[in-house]
Formats: structure tokens, C-alpha cells, sequence
């Protein structure tokens, strides 16, 4: 990452069908700070994450990367780990991670680096397949250190996680912030991370 | 490996791996046409002169079958979001993905049709051109096939939605393609417009069927 | 047969019996081939390509053969619930369906010089094609089903339900080829079957069946193996999840 990368949203608005799930909503991350997303099922967390991707449209606002190029790509630096893991059971551990960091075109990304970071190096051979539901969780979560991108939007990244590698969730944020990183996660249980900024979908509150 | 590269091998390994793919279409293919003459009757001179429409219908609905493979996995387990965002533009993501459909149930599908042709009693001086037509036609019938996926992705009866809505769109394959297979057409010159017609109409979807895909796949998404 | 339930013991079995069986092939199909193309008399009608049918005929007796073990090991793996009577039935589907397909090639061969095309639609030949489909349903169903328990069940059924369905099919094929009149009355095989062409057939189908139980018992070994394999992977994935725990 060449420089460190804020985020502002301005005024963001997300429909489904014909009702408005919510409006107006601002926030800004400078590098380095979190941003906490919580509210009932149903709030909009998944939809918001998913505009932030580019996978949802803007019904109304925009948002605007600080500190990159005028002709950046929102979707391109941020990853999006959502509810479903994408995790492939005919390929095994690491070319399940390969194949990301191939297709996102990461050069020099470690897949060592990437197998470590929730302990899944000992199954790197194996079947995905054959995996337990906690273990594939972590294979998609790896998948962020298979590619080095700025922002992470982290949909209730913690499902199926035992406490040990909730722990290992928890350090990998640290450290993505440390390094100038942002994130953006939903979730509706308490994580360590120290969260600058937070947002209730309730009512619409940044704090 | 770049972006491009890295999905075509991706699609194409899971094809291989993931519980017979491959051989399921190549065998609906065998079986629709091993029991086309139970329903017509062995007469060998009426079989030889309806095999390479036979041939072509049996190939199209075993491309169809296997359509929905192409964007189906990716949608249901989440990978979809991620060929998305990343750095290529997402009609070459479609055109990828119906590329590998093409490598690994088209060209068998073509392939063997030869064969099959034998227990039509097909001439065997008609197995080149009938391997050729084919191979230039099979290209616009997987992606024509990647329309139709990428707009029933995720829907209830998806299988027939699929067919129903794709079918119409092979007429000019199929005509075309079995004009191609010589000599079953009036004199051994007039194949070649026809085939290089279907080279067009491969041509031609490889280039606009990634478009719809794309933005068929975008409106899935939302 | 109780005892052979042990996979352990039933590897044990196979590994003493395996090269007196490949030995015994191997003699039997030399002495099978041997007669077939150098001592059977030529047929007065159809000449050399007669020779055909020592491979072509045995091929299809092992087709129906294969067939039938699968269905009996269906009910195995349904009723009496032994635990190889599903490794059985999936190395045999192949194993029957490859003789199912060399049978319909010497079939379309013997019949080349006499109809002038490769392939007739009569009724012989129609219903080993179909025998040929019945095989590769199977088939495609165990490459289908990702747990093997419920493979097992799934094609367990499906193959009672071919072995059921194989006489109907087999009906309905001769009245549908009664119902064409081919122009053709040549009968694969002759009307009568010479004393002198007898013995080669029979030599060849033993030959035959003790080849195809030799290549089923190593088909076998080689499933327990590799479900072993998977159980030794599923149990390297538990010790990871406890060590992390």
C-alpha cells in the first residue's frame, strides 16, 4: 500500500425494492481507525458493507476515498468477507488462498503468511471440503491476508469462530490498523478491537 | 499467473474435480441419442439422413443441463462477490467462465458426436465436417448458455427457465450447424457459408453474450 | 462371508489370492484366445469374423453378470447393511460397464462385413446399449454424491430398480424391433452353436469371469484404501480444530 487511505461516506442511502432500508448516513475513517456497525437483523449492516464492495448500488450519496488516485476504484481496495465463506471444496486449503491471490493479483503476497495467521497451515493440503464450519470460516477470513488491501468490510466475521481464533480475528485487525489499515465491521457481539467510530442502524447515530 | 489465467484453471480444475461434471454431459449426450431410433424406428437410411440434426438438438440440451454450472457454485457460496470486485472488468469475468464451460463440456460434447454419429449410421467421411461445424458452433452455444445462467441464477426452476429462454436464442446454431455437416445439404460445396456463418454467430456471442451476463449478474446481485 | 466384513481381513484375503488369480487368467485367456483364433473352425457364412463373437459373446454374458452382482450387492448394502457390499457395487460399475462396452465395439465390428455400417438397431445389440445406459447412470450417481454413505444407499436403489426394470426393458425392445422388420435375418451368433466352437466360447468365458473377479478384488482393495486415506484426512482436520481449541 503506497500511501494510507481514508474513507468518508456522505449522505449514503440504501433501498431494497421500494422501501428504504436507510438514509442519510455519514461517516469518516482516517487510516487506522475502525468503524463498529450494529443494529437488529434487517437494520441494512450486510447492505451497507455491501455498497462500500460495489456490489449494491448508492440509492443516494457517495463515498469518497482520501489519499487515492483521482481515477481509484472503491471495490478494488477494499475486501469483503460476508456471511457466505466462498470457500471451494474440491480445492484444497491453499489453492483455495492461491487462487485469490492470483486472481486479485497480489505479487509478492505471502501464502504462508496467509495460512498462519488462523492456524491453518497443518491443513493446507487437505480437502477444504473436509473442513469443520469454524475452519472454513477461517479459510475465508485468510483470504485477506492473500491479497494486501486497505479496507476490510467484515460482515459478522466471528460466526462460527471459538474463542481462540475469535482471539486471532482480534490480532489481525490490530495489526491491519497499526499498519494504517481501516475496517468496517457488523457485527451484534462485542470484539476487542477499539473501535473509533460507531454506527447504530436503529437510529442512525455516528458516534 | 495474472487475474484472467488464475479463474479460466480455477473453473476448469473444479469442472474435473467436482463429481463427474465432465463425464454426466458427455453421458445425457449418449442417451438422448441411443434412444432417438427407439422412438423412430431402426430404419438405418431415415436415421442417416436425420442424424446430424438429431446430433446438434441431443448436444444443445446437454450444454443446457450443464449451464447453470456456470455461474451457479460461485452465487450460491459466496465466491461470485469476489470475482466482482476484483481487478477485471466483470464481462470478462462471464466470458472466462463460459470459456471454461466451453473447454470442458463444448469441445467433448464435439468431440464425441462422431461417435455418436456411428450408431446413427452417419458416413464416417462426414465425421471432419461434422467435428468442425460443431467445434465452431459450440463456442455461441456456451455463451448463449452463460445468458441464460447468469439470468435464472438463483431462481426456482432455474433447470427449465433456463431452457426455455435459451432454446430459441440456438435457432440460428442450430440451423446453420446442421447445414454445415456435409453431404446433407444439396451438393459437397454449399457447406462452407454455412459453417463460416456459424464461425460469425461464435464470433458474435463471444464478443456481446459477456455483456448481457455481466449485466444480468449485477441485477442478481442486488 | 461374515468374517470377510472385516475390511482388514478382507485385504488380507485379497493379497493371498491375488497372484494365484492373476496366474490363472492369464493361462485361461491364452488357452481361451488361443483356441478362439487358431483352432475353431471358420463359419461357413460369415468366415474369419466368426472369431469375433469368443470376445464379443463372453463380453456380454460379464456384462449381465457385472449387472447382477451389482443389484445382489444392492440388497447387501440395504437389507443385511454389510459394510463392503457398497465398495462391491461401486468398483464393480465400471469393471461391468467396460465389458458392457467392449461387447457393443465387437459387436458393431462383427457386424460391419455383414450389414455394411457399424451399427444396427437390433434387438441384441439394442439391449446391451441400454444395459451400456443402466451402467453409466450408476456411475454418474457415485461420482455425484460426495458422502459415501448416502452414495451407497442412493445407488443401491437405483441399481434394484434397473435390475427390476432390465427384463421390461428387454421385452419391450424385442417387440419393438419385431415392430421395424429389419431387413436384415442374420442373428448374431448362428441359429445352433457348433460342438467345436463350443469349448472356445466356454474356455474364453471363464476366462473372462475369473478377469473380471481378479480386476474386482483390486478395484476393491484400492476403494478400503482410499476411504482410509479420507478417514485419516477427516481425523487430521479434528486434531487441528482441538489443538486450536
Amino acid at each position: 500500500m503506497p500511501e494510507p487511505i481514508g474513507l468518508a461516506a456522505f449522505d449514503l442511502s440504501c433501498q431494497r425494492g421500494s422501501s428504504v432500508i436507510f438514509r442519510d448516513l455519514s461517516f469518516r475513517l482516517a487510516p487506522g481507525e475502525a468503524l463498529l456497525v450494529s443494529g437488529p437483523n434487517g437494520a441494512g449492516k450486510t447492505s451497507l458493507l455491501r455498497q462500500i464492495a460495489g456490489l449494491l448500488p448508492l440509492a443516494a450519496g457517495r463515498l469518497h476515498l482520501e489519499g487515492a488516485p483521482p481515477d481509484a476504484v472503491l471495490p478494488e481496495f477494499c475486501h469483503y468477507v460476508g456471511h457466505a465463506n466462498a470457500v471451494k471444496s474440491s480445492l484444497s486449503v491453499s489453492e483455495n488462498l492461491t487462487f485469490w491471490a492470483n486472481f486479485l493479483e497480489a505479487n509478492g503476497a505471502s501464502l504462508t503468511r496467509a495460512l498462519a495467521a488462523f492456524g491453518l497451515t497443518p491443513l493446507a493440503d487437505l480437502p477444504a471440503g473436509l473442513l469443520s464450519a469454524g475452519q472454513k470460516r477461517k479459510l475465508a477470513l485468510s483470504r485477506l491476508f492473500a491479497a494486501p488491501r486497505p479496507i476490510w468490510l467484515l460482515d459478522e466475521p466471528q460466526t462460527s469462530l471459538d474463542i481462540a481464533s475469535v482471539k486471532l480475528l482480534d490480532t489481525a485487525i490490530k495489526e491491519h490498523l497499526e499498519t494504517g489499515g481501516i475496517a468496517i465491521v457488523a457485527s451484534h457481539t462485542s470484539l476487542k478491537t477499539k473501535f473509533a467510530h460507531k454506527l447504530e442502524l436503529d437510529r442512525e447515530r455516528v458516534t | 499467473m495474472s487475474a484472467a489465467l488464475a479463474l479460466l484453471k480455477r473453473d476448469v480444475t473444479l469442472s474435473w474435480r467436482e463429481g463427474g461434471a465432465v463425464g454426466t454431459a458427455l453421458g445425457f449426450y449418449l442417451v438422448v441419442v441411443a434412444i432417438t431410433p427407439l422412438g423412430l424406428g431402426p430404419d438405418l437410411n431415415l436415421l442417416a439422413r436425420i442424424a446430424p440434426g438429431i446430433l446438434w438438438i441431443a448436444l444443445l440440451l446437454a450444454a443446457l443441463l450443464s449451464a447453470d454450472r456456470i455461474f451457479h457454485n460461485d452465487y450460491e457460496d459466496g465466491a461470485l462477490d469476489g470475482l466482482i470486485t476484483g481487478p477485471l472488468p466483470l464481462p470478462l469475468v462471464a466470458a472466462i467462465k463460459c470459456l471454461a464451460h466451453w473447454l470442458t463440456t463444448g469441445v467433448p460434447l464435439a468431440l464425441l458426436a462422431p461417435v455418436l454419429g456411428l450408431l446413427l449410421n452417419l458416413p464416417i467421411g462426414t465425421s471432419p465436417s461434422l467435428v468442425l461445424a460443431m467445434l465452431a458452433g459450440t463456442p455461441a452455444v456456451s455463451f448463449i448458455a452463460g445468458i441464460g445462467a447468469s439470468l435464472t441464477l438463483g431462481l426456482r426452476r432455474s433447470g427449465l427457465l433456463l431452457a426455455l429462454v435459451v432454446l430459441p436464442l440456438y435457432v440460428p446454431v442450430l440451423i446453420f450447424g446442421v447445414s454445415a455437416v456435409t453431404p446433407f445439404v444439396s451438393g459437397p460445396n454449399s457447406a462452407w457459408p454455412p459453417f463460416l456463418i456459424l464461425c460469425a454467430l461464435s464470433l458474435a456471442a463471444i464478443v456481446l453474450a459477456p455483456l448481457a451476463a455481466a449485466a444480468a449478474l449485477r441485477t442478481a446481485l442486488r | 462371508m461374515v468374517s470377510l466384513a472385516n475390511p482388514t481381513r478382507f485385504l488380507g484375503l485379497v493379497d493371498r489370492v491375488v497372484p494365484l488369480l492373476t496366474a490363472l487368467t492369464l493361462i485361461l485367456l491364452g488357452v481361451g484366445l488361443y483356441l478362439a483364433f487358431f483352432v475353431a473352425p471358420p463359419d461357413y457364412q460369415q468366415g474369419e469374423t466368426v472369431r469375433i463373437m469368443f470376445v464379443h459373446v463372453p463380453a456380454a454374458w460379464l456384462a449381465m453378470f457385472g449387472y447382477m452382482l451389482i443389484a445382489t450387492a444392492a440388497l447387501g448394502t440395504l437389507i443385511w447393511r454389510h459394510p463392503l457390499a457398497d465398495v462391491a457395487a461401486k468398483t464393480a460399475a465400471p469393471i461391468g460397464a467396460t465389458f458392457c462396452f467392449i461387447a457393443l465395439v465387437t459387436g458393431s465390428l462383427w457386424g460391419k462385413p455383414m450389414w455394411g455400417t457399424y451399427w444396427v438397431w437390433d434387438a441384441r445389440l439394442t439391449s446391451v446399449l441400454v444395459l451400456f445406459l443402466l451402467y453409466l447412470g450408476l456411475i454418474a450417481l457415485w461420482q455425484a454424491i460426495e458422502e459415501p454413505g448416502r452414495a451407497g444407499r442412493a445407488a443401491a436403489i437405483l441399481a434394484l430398480v434397473g435390475a427390476i426394470n432390465i427384463p421390461i426393458i428387454k421385452f419391450s425392445v424385442n417387440w419393438w424391433n419385431t415392430l421395424h422388420q429389419p431387413a436384415s435375418i442374420i442373428r448374431l451368433g448362428g441359429p445352433t452353436i457348433d460342438p467345436s466352437m463350443l469349448w472356445p466360447l466356454l474356455v474364453m468365458a471363464i476366462a473372462f469371469t475369473l478377469l473380471f473377479v481378479l480386476l474386482h478384488l483390486l478395484a476393491m482393495r484400492a476403494e478400503i484404501l482410499r476411504r482410509r486415506v479420507r478417514a485419516l484426512q477427516l481425523t487430521q482436520v479434528e486434531r487441528a480444530a482441538l489443538v486450536e481449541a
